[in-house]
């Protein structure tokens, strides 16, 4: 099967649920679709964090519209997996047990309101640029899913941003919490494109299969490229003495990151680890009679429909 | 208030306005810690829908006063004693079943209550009120089909529900008052006799408590205070949590 199936993928032929597929292609898609679904989820905590003090009744709308899109991604991605033969309370589950993983961007914290804007402006827009190529990835379901995914990312970026401009723009405490914001953000923002692609252990089968279509390096790129003229814009310091334009090669240059602290947080030492998980598992365990109870109902409802 | 301006006509919106603004904060602490993704989902759209609800009611209340005051100077500059929302409304989350059953009681009211409204001779008022009972008609679906789920579901989920509606009753008499303030606003057409309401609610609580297999509470004592600012010492927890930026930086735009 495996030369027949890499010449779909070659032709540029989208694999669909029904469809033979290797073993490790599935794994790979459930690994990843699930990690993702997983980050939407466990993403909802910290912007959800500021939901209930809002600024402005107008903020907390676009907040509370923003979280529930979170659910939402959160919702069709798991439907993603379950095409490729996993439930999602399996998948649940697996995030509750710690076996699977999530975006380690949600281990930091939200300390100020700037901090809204900031994961909206970085976090969304590091997640777009690596989302973006996936719309075309190999697997139907997800790249479609992804189609949709992407747009509401988009106007969520939009909206962070604004929420920047606004503090950046506004009073000297609001401008210094901008700044702060940006400064605790960028380094973990850079760290979302994953290891760089000479220790990246998945890259190189999920480019074969097209899965991934860009390197973590590429996509790093591009993100800096982005966000360095709209931090100048903004006014605001993007904390890397080494970030410079760079002519020669078309690009912004950039310093060093600090991978000793990105192993570290998905080891589970960030400052939210433990926290995070702890409300999934704590809604998940204090729902266990709701759902319970939703499930007798619908039983009994379809006993008194098969005596009627 | 300044000179000409409607008082009877401001207090009235403010009632409107902090019910839906004070619920939909309570509905929104649960947002990310549902029990399902549909739930977490289900009930952060009756958020926002309360929260759209709560800025067209507060933004007429301030041009109405007509000091320049607008929906979040209204949400984020007054202290506990000024707002006029219903105790229910204030009331802590608790657990799924405490949070359904507070919701169940408000929609059902809030349902009635906008029928009338949609018919004040107050135009804005009338128009606010046909876009929210939209909104609520669906809200009341939704509460009574958990109601009723939760109710005759588990054994469990039963005690629950029924100690969830039993605690609540006592914070259903207030939404069917009758005060000086609401009689001149009947006299002028604004909205109708809440009393009268009373009746239609009581059979529509009785008639889906019946097929929740759930007891009609029997409590005859009934709380109130808060439509004329005297709250649960809860409000102030919910003011302080969200009016923090707008007390912390004064004079700020967001």
């Amino acid at each position: 099967m495996s030369a027949e199936f890499q010449e779909r993928i070659e032709a540029g032929i989208k694999i669909e649920p029904k469809d033979e597929m290797p073993e490790g292609y599935r794994n790979t898609l459930i690994r990843q679709i699930s990690q993702h679904a997983h980050s939407e989820i466990v993403g909802q905590l910290p912007e959800g964090n500021w939901i209930t003090r809002a600024p402005t009744l107008k903020r907390k709308a676009i907040l509370l519209a923003k979280v529930q899109d979170e659910a939402g991604h959160g919702l069709y991605l798991y439907a993603a997996v379950e095409t490729l033969g996993v439930t999602r309370e399996q998948t649940i589950q697996d995030l509750l047990s710690g076996k699977a993983k999530y975006s380690s961007i949600f281990n930091y914290p939200t300390l100020t309101w700037a901090d809204i804007g900031a994961i909206g402006w970085l976090v969304d827009g590091a997640a777009i640029i690596n989302q973006i190529p996936i719309c075309r990835c190999s697997y139907g379901p997800y790249a479609r899913a992804m189609v949709r995914i992407c747009k509401e990312e988009t106007f969520h970026q939009r909206q962070g941003f604004e929420i920047m401009l606004t503090l950046a723009r506004g009073t000297p405490e609001q401008k210094a919490m901008a700044q702060d914001a940006l400064n605790r953000w960028w380094w973990p923002s850079l760290m979302m494109h994953g290891p760089p692609d000479a220790d990246s252990k998945h890259s190189a089968q999920s480019m074969a299969w097209k899965i991934k279509l860009f390197s973590n390096d590429e996509l790093r790129q591009k993100f800096v490229d982005q966000i360095a003229p709209q931090a100048d814009f903004l006014g605001l310091k993007i904390p890397d003495p080494d970030l410079k334009w760079n002519p020669e090669r078309g690009h912004y240059d950039f310093g060093p990151i600090d991978w000793n602290e990105f192993y570290s947080v998905i080891q589970g030492n960030g400052p939210c680890n433990r926290e995070r998980l702890q409300a999934r598992i704590d809604a998940h365990r204090q729902g266990a009679w709701v759902r319970d109870a939703a499930a007798a109902y619908a039983a009994k409802q379809r006993a008194k429909a098969r005596v009627a | 208030m300044s000179a000409g301006s409607d008082n009877i006509l401001f207090e009235y919106l403010l009632r409107l306005g902090d019910n839906c603004l004070i619920l939909s904060q309570r509905l929104s602490e649960w947002c990310g810690h549902g029990p399902v993704l549909e739930e977490d989902i289900a009930l952060t759209n009756v958020a926002l829908d309360l929260l759209g609800q709560a800025r067209l009611w507060l933004s007429y209340a301030g041009e109405v006063e007509g000091r320049g005051r607008g929906e979040d100077d209204l949400a984020f500059l007054r202290d506990a004693r000024e707002f006029r929302n219903v105790l229910l409304v204030e009331q802590s989350n608790a657990d799924y079943a405490f949070t359904t059953a507070r919701q169940f009681y408000f929609d059902a009211w809030h349902s009635l209550a906008l029928s009338e409204l949609m018919r004040s001779a107050d135009v804005r008022v009338a128009e606010i009120a046909e876009k929210a009972a939209k909104e609520v008609t669906y809200h009341l679906q939704r509460s009574s089909e958990w109601v009723i789920r939760l109710g005759d579901g588990t054994e469990e989920s039963r005690h629950r529900m029924q100690t969830a509606v039993d605690a609540l009753w006592s914070y259903t008499g207030e939404l069917f008052e009758m005060d000086e303030m609401d009689r001149s606003a009947r006299e002028r057409g604004l909205g109708p006799d809440w009393s009268a309401l009373r009746e239609r609610w009581m059979q529509y609580v009785a008639r889906t408590f019946a097929e929740a297999t759930l007891e009609i509470p029997q409590g005859t004592w009934m709380q109130r205070g808060g439509r004329h600012g005297v709250h649960s010492e809860r409000l102030g927890y919910i003011l302080a949590e969200m009016q923090f930026l707008q007390r912390a930086y004064p004079g700020a735009k967001w």
